[in-house]
């Protein structure tokens, strides 16, 4: 039994994305949704499964906003920005039990207004192992943690800062063509190479913002999927990864190595598709270098080529991967990976803002906690 | 040694508090499955080899080779600022496990895999000290 095609996204939704609101995550979560529902064309009482992100509106808070009244199904997927595209299999999983029709996933946050995400990081479970071995010697946040990884990459395979400085100028590209994106003045190599240093080797630019809003997702059963509003969008193959030494990166035996890399085989062989048939992907882009390694673990290119593999606009709109085509957490707007999922759907269903032209299958990917991943492998309906 | 120490600090547990009790004492122990005599690190209940839930600690010899590093120039916590720049290593030490400190008395330009160092201490107020890596 696989969960190939076991669910189709029938709905995406999100608020404006801001940086300033005095609206709470709640608030957003439940606007991005009813968007979403709305653009299924549901009703909010028909949805019977709910899978909230971490953080945020709870399950119990649609259900007393929406009226539901006898809800099936909630859980939450504790791996950060994988999160959302891990809560699919769930979904997808919890469909093909026959326990739900019709699945919300949502997000709704307020990272630029409320506590920041270096703040946060200390108060998460899942971080208790480096909070009390390496936070107090100054490590605290993502920039920091996952610098590690870069430099290693860097100083093992000559990859440099001006390769990562392409993934931002590209993204950023696609983003000033996306009315939804927050960032939208122009930007060089030479503006990534002159912005300050956070955590060397990544510089201002490397890092994605901080934002506020809410995105959200409906996973539904194939079989109702094909009746409602819009076409839907079928998912062929999903897959979580978890990297070796989760919890700390300094003890990974490979940490250029994430954990989309037992992840991503399992999802292209569910789909029954090669990477030649990808013809645009939403990878997770909290930092330019881990847009790069997800590719090398995706298998777009060997581990250690992927600084080469992102040169030239090569993930531009009309390059040879087009990648994050709505400006990723970059650029558009830091969603936790949601607004990737509501990307993919959009491009498959040719609503895109920044289209790629008859994109037929396309993939997205979640990254988050130190190293967790997750993948779905998506196609427009026929 | 500062009057107010506003910084992150451990909580120990059971399990990890010998390795800051040693550190507190000038040396620097590491847990070791007490049956397959694995060593693990960061401290935990089980040993991955054996599934053993005997631990002991052993003396470690401070001493590794730089594995990776960031150079970070931005404070996440006001209690590093005054820090800033500060030079974080992760190091293979010579036992087979990771470790991950602030760097003393490296040059950024010395900065290379394989660099070797070895394991300082910094007291850094009266209950608390905190291991360093210092050129090898």
């Amino acid at each position: 039994m696989s969960l190939r095609e076991a669910g189709a996204i029938t709905g995406v939704g999100e608020t404006k994305y801001m940086r300033g609101t005095d609206r709470t995550p709640i608030s957003l979560a439940m606007e991005a949704s009813l968007n979403a529902i709305a653009d299924a064309g549901l009703k909010p009482t028909d949805i019977d499964g709910i899978i909230p992100y971490g953080m945020g509106a709870v399950a119990e808070d649609y259900v007393t906003n929406f009226g539901i009244a006898d809800l099936r199904f909630s859980a939450t997927t504790p791996m950060g920005g994988a999160s959302p595209v891990a809560s699919i299999q769930c979904a997808m999983a919890v469909i093909q039990a026959g326990i739900c029709k019709h699945v919300l996933l949502a997000l709704g946050r307020t990272g630029y207004s409320g506590s920041r995400i270096g703040n946060r990081v200390q108060q998460m479970p899942q971080f208790k192992t480096i909070g009390e071995f390496e936070m107090p010697s100054g490590a605290i946040a993502p920039p920091q943690l996952y610098a590690v990884m870069a430099r290693r990459h860097f100083e093992m395979y000559g990859t440099t800062s001006r390769q990562l400085a392409e993934i931002a100028v590209t993204t950023r590209q696609h983003a000033i063509m996306n009315p939804r994106a927050t960032m939208q003045r122009p930007m060089t190599i030479e503006d990534h190479q002159a912005s300050r240093m956070i955590s060397d080797p990544f510089r201002l630019l490397d890092c994605s913002m901080e934002s506020d809003g809410a995105a959200a997702v409906i996973v539904s059963a194939p079989d109702i999927a094909k009746d409602l509003r819009k076409k839907p969008v079928i998912v062929m193959g999903i897959a979580e990864g978890h990297p070796d030494s989760p919890s700390a990166i300094s003890q990974r035996p490979d940490m250029t190595t994430l954990g989309l890399a037992k992840a991503a085989p399992r999802a292209f062989e569910m789909a029954g598709v090669k990477h030649a048939d990808i013809d645009v992907a939403e990878v997770y882009d909290c930092f330019t270098y881990i847009v790069m390694c997800q590719l090398e673990d995706m298998g777009f290119c060997k581990k250690g080529e992927g600084g080469g593999f992102v040169e030239n606009g090569a993930l531009g709109i009309n390059g040879r991967l087009p990648v994050n085509t709505h400006g990723g957490l970059l650029s558009e707007a830091h969603m936790a990976g949601m607004n990737h999922i509501v990307e993919l759907t959009r491009q498959l269903r040719g609503e895109a803002a920044v289209q790629v032209k008859d994109a037929e299958i396309g993939l997205v990917t979640g990254y988050g906690d130190l190293g967790d991943g997750s993948i779905a492998i998506m196609r427009r309906a026929a | 040694m500062s009057e107010v120490y506003d910084k992150l600090v451990p909580d120990p547990a059971a399990d990890t508090k010998p390795f800051w009790d040693a550190l507190h004492e000038g040396k620097f122990r590491l847990q070791r499955c007490a049956d397959c005599k694995k060593v693990r690190h960061y401290p935990r209940p089980v040993c991955d080899a054996c599934f053993s839930m005997n631990a002991e600690w052993v003396e470690a010899s401070g001493r590794g080779m730089v594995h990776s590093w960031t150079i970070t120039h931005h404070a996440f916590h006001p209690g590093f600022k005054v820090d800033l720049p500060f030079m974080l290593l992760t190091v293979d030490l010579e036992e087979g496990v990771r470790m991950q400190a602030q760097a003393r008395g490296i040059a950024e330009g010395d900065l290379k895999v394989g660099l070797k160092v070895k394991v300082g201490f910094e007291r850094v107020k009266a209950d608390l000290t905190l291991a360093v890596f210092e050129p090898g």
